[in-house]
């Protein structure tokens, strides 16, 4: 699924050898079509092999042999497993994706209601993963054994290590109930719900374009600390990844030359190295933003939070099968388009993958 | 809501500041719950808790129970009844001038369409007025409106006539709205996709909407025959996490809790603003012993079972406050109840009967259980004291659907299982627990008594078949009496314990009715 920043050279090199562009994007296309492929007969044994029994989550527990018999044709379920399969193909090929047993909405627009929660909670996660995570690595690579790097990798172990719940948990209590700095669980307060005419579903640009400030801030107050919680793990891996990446370049020769050129260390260190470690690193970021995008499930529920994790977790728990396939195709697609993107972007950075 | 402003650009958490105490509008109560059970609120599919909440306080029934006294059955829709002298035909008077939220007036062929059209459609609820002998096909004879303010119901089966009317207040004799069904049917779909997250009732609340896993919000009817309700809206919000719930509470952004564990309930106690409010409820909690597992086929195997349970012991740590020792199947403080705990902890005499039963030296058994809190810890209180009469307790956690997945597929040996009344009388559970005319593996009825493959003794099947025809309600009564006598002597079940309803709500919450039987709250009578 994963098409990891090693492949880019590969990409590079068959750009020569193919020459045509079509050539290029058709097996692009071809890959990503046998990987959506190999997506959904997983991930439907997978829904067909958990020991949950779809027509139960539907009909109750004490529903009759006849109610259930009936729901079980409703739901297809009457027919031999390569016929299902073959039955939703065909469906999905048409852009039918089905309809959420549990919800009874189609699948999509269930999908495009709790996606921009994940969105909005993913791209501040990232953000401050970012903004924090890459001065931090560059910090303990170029203070290698000081007391910075130490305290790095403090922060970096507590991020591995510490359950995403309890952090979440001790997060509300200081910050929510005995500070008040933050909003608590939730997306939006009571007084704000549906006020605002979703036009993204994003809340904060929504607000943001509509003028609506005061539900723009009582949104923000509300993400601040999931965002948080989710960048502090993201920042701990990033920031892990960039001081690496600076260690093989601060000890590469083009360091020595500049710094027996004179130039000054702060020079060598934003302009040259960094630079350098700017590809592999933007593949280390795609992947830590496509692994939010999937939405956390723990931290979407300690808050409350309508996102994507949730949704599939709690789909899969009632053998909602459209539902997980649906949502599994979405994450597929976000995982090979931001893959995508990074290999273009690590193209555009870095000369040599050219 | 109060105002809050930024202090620059700051993106972390630790640059921000804040004012004031948040708190709830004073019109609204918001609850915070779990719904993520609901899959649809036409009162003819629901079949799950939170939709059953909804449905109570959005609909009316011909039967009910209303929050000045939960424990009263009274009229709903219906005003009086009386029945033929067989017993077989029930001719109800509906209640003059009443009215829908749309405000069509209420008729008799409003009532015939509801009751029809959930035989007709059959789906997980259907099952309780089954019992009545309606069938699709007959049902249009044996529900009929005489005149615009009179229906009669006829019954095929021999039932107590007040088994019939405790029947009638279940969810499903909801009155629904005909004129209004019927202008958004699709597809021969009898309303079911409208009614799915749309209302049709004359309840004291309105269906304003429900957002799967997100929130569900009721809305005032002004015109309630009863008063319209104090609050002008309730908002239930989806927090499945109980210790965010306390959170909320605790800083006021939400006015009631639905789901603190124990610890979290005694955490909450000691706060000025919170008040703790209980009910008993009719649940009851039992070990399914599956008599397809070899050792559990020979009766005093499965009667060492009940001595090897410290029920006090787990009552008193971790399930305090939560739920109570029971050991029959019909729950206290209700028509019918058996009081009296006959087996307490005793590993001599479990192994006196192991021995008997051909076990001296014990045997390895599974235990399914479901993964959360308080369960995983009974199993292990179970667990350990199994291991005292050589019985080797493996423990099998799972989600509560794959939970209930094995036991209707009879694929567990002993499972830890719940079961709730559908209907406020005894018969609810007796047939759940002593039916079972056909013991093969693809019988039609998974009775919790097909399920553990119980092949019922004459004398309970007898007992069980009375209780149903019995015109005197007071020997019928008594008929459930002894039949819980009869299953405490030697069943497939070890009853072990009866639920309890908390809720935690902010101190200036009055007046919120928890139903007995499900849990269900009704809020027409809250204030705040």
């Amino acid at each position: 699924m994963i098409t990891s920043g090693k492949d880019s050279p590969k990409g590079g090199v068959s750009l020569r050898r193919f020459g045509s562009i079509g050539q290029v994007v058709a097996r692009e296309t071809s890959t990503i079509l046998a990987t959506f492929l190999g997506l959904l007969i997983v991930t439907f044994l997978i829904g067909r092999v958990v020991p949950i029994d779809a027509v139960l989550a539907v009909v109750g527990e004490n529903a009759s042999a006849e109610v259930y018999n009936n729901a079980k044709v409703e739901l297809g379920l009457d027919k031999p497993l390569l016929t299902q399969f073959g039955i939703y193909l065909v469906k999905i090929l048409q852009g039918d994706f089905g309809v959420s047993n549990l919800t009874g909405n189609p699948v999509f627009s269930d999908i495009a209601t709790v996606f921009p929660a994940t969105l909005e909670l993913a791209t501040l996660g990232t953000l401050i993963g970012v903004l924090i995570g890459i001065p931090t690595g560059v910090a303990a690579a170029v203070y290698r054994g000081k007391w910075i790097d130490h305290l790095a990798r403090v922060v970096g172990l507590f991020g591995y290590s510490v359950p995403v719940f309890w952090l979440g948990l001790m997060g509300l209590l200081l910050f929510y109930a005995k500070l008040g700095w933050v909003e608590g669980p939730g997306r939006q307060s009571v007084a704000y719900a549906d006020l605002l005419s979703p036009v993204t579903g994003v809340i904060l640009l929504d607000a943001a374009v509509q003028g609506e400030w005061e539900i723009f801030w009582d949104a923000f107050y509300h993400l601040i600390l999931p965002a948080t919680l989710l960048g502090f793990f993201s920042l701990a891996y990033i920031s892990r990844m960039t001081r690496s990446f600076m260690l093989t370049e601060l000890q590469q020769q083009y360091v020595t030359t500049a710094r027996v050129k004179g130039l000054s260390e702060g020079r060598i260190i934003w302009r040259h190295a960094l630079r350098n470690a700017v590809a592999p690193l933007v593949a280390v970021i795609a992947l830590s933003y496509a692994s939010l995008l999937e939405g956390s499930v723990l931290t979407e529920t300690i808050f409350a939070w309508p996102g994507l994790g949730r949704y599939i977790t709690n789909s899969l728990l009632n053998a909602d099968m459209n539902a997980v396939l649906g949502g599994t195709v979405v994450i597929g697609a976000i995982f090979i388009g931001v893959n995508l993107l990074s290999d273009i972007a690590g193209r555009l950075f870095d000369p040599r993958t050219r | 809501m109060k105002l809050r402003f930024l202090h620059g650009a700051a993106l972390s958490a630790l640059l921000l500041t804040s004012t004031a105490y948040a708190e709830t509008p004073g019109n609204t109560l918001v609850v915070a719950k779990a719904i993520d059970d609901i899959i649809s609120l036409d009162p003819a599919s629901n079949y799950e808790h939170s939709g059953t909440e909804t449905i109570n306080n959005v609909y009316e029934q011909l039967m009910q129970f209303e929050p000045e006294d939960v424990t009263k059955l009274v009229g709903g829709a219906v005003e009086s009844w009386t029945v033929s002298e067989d017993g077989k035909t029930f001719e109800l008077k509906l209640r003059p001038g009443q009215v829908f939220h749309s405000g069509n007036a209420m008729t008799s062929n409003d009532v015939v369409f509801s009751l029809q059209r959930m035989v007709k459609m059959n789906k997980a609820p259907a099952f309780a007025v089954t019992q009545f002998g309606w069938t699709a096909d007959n049902i249009e004879k044996l529900v009929v409106a005489r005149d615009p303010m009179r229906v009669d119901l006829t019954i095929t089966t021999d039932l107590a006539p007040s088994l019939v009317i405790s029947i009638l207040a279940n969810n499903i004799t909801s009155v629904l709205d005909e004129k209004l069904v019927l202008e958004h049917v699709t597809a021969n779909d009898m309303g079911a996709g409208w009614l799915r997250n749309n209302s049709a009732g004359s309840g004291p609340f309105v269906l304003k909407s429900w957002k799967p896993n997100e929130s569900l919000v009721l809305e005032a009817n002004p015109n309630f025959r009863l008063g319209a309700p104090k609050v002008q809206r309730v908002l239930i919000r989806h927090v499945a996490e109980p210790a965010s719930q306390r959170l909320l509470l605790e800083r006021g952004d939400i006015d009631v809790a639905r789901a603190l564990t124990p610890d979290l309930m005694q955490g909450v106690a000691g706060n000025p603003d919170i008040a703790i409010q209980d009910s008993v409820e009719a649940s009851v909690q039992y070990l399914a012993v599956n008599e397809k597992f070899e050792p559990f086929k020979k009766p005093e195997v499965r009667k060492a079972l009940n001595y090897l349970v410290d029920y006090q012991g787990m009552v008193d740590t971790f399930l305090k406050g939560q739920w109570t020792v029971h050991q029959s199947f019909w729950p206290k403080g209700f028509d019918a109840e058996l009081d009296g705990t006959p087996y307490k902890l005793d590993v001599e005499k479990a192994k006196e009967l192991l021995a008997k039963g051909g076990y001296p030296d014990g045997f390895t058994v599974k235990l399914n259980v479901r993964n959360s809190s308080p369960y995983l810890e009974m199993a292990q209180s179970i667990q350990n004291t199994m291991s005292l009469a050589n019985i080797k307790v493996e423990i099998n956690p799972s989600d509560v659907k794959q939970l209930v997945t094995a036991y209707r597929g009879r694929q567990h040996e002993l499972s830890q299982n719940a079961w709730i009344p559908d209907y406020r009388d005894p018969q609810s559970h007796a047939y759940a627990f002593t039916y079972n005319p056909d013991n093969s593996d693809d019988a039609p009825n998974k009775t919790a008594a097909w399920r553990n493959a119980w092949e019922i003794p004459q004398d309970v099947k007898d007992l069980a078949a009375a209780a149903v025809k019995e015109r005197d309600t007071t020997k019928r009564m008594q008929i459930y009496v002894d039949l819980q006598k009869k299953l405490q002597e030697d069943s497939p079940y070890v009853f072990m314990f009866q639920g309890m309803t908390r809720i935690a709500e902010r101190k200036n919450v009055q007046s919120i009715a928890i139903d007995p039987a499900n849990g269900v709250l009704y809020y027409r009578l809250t204030t705040k």
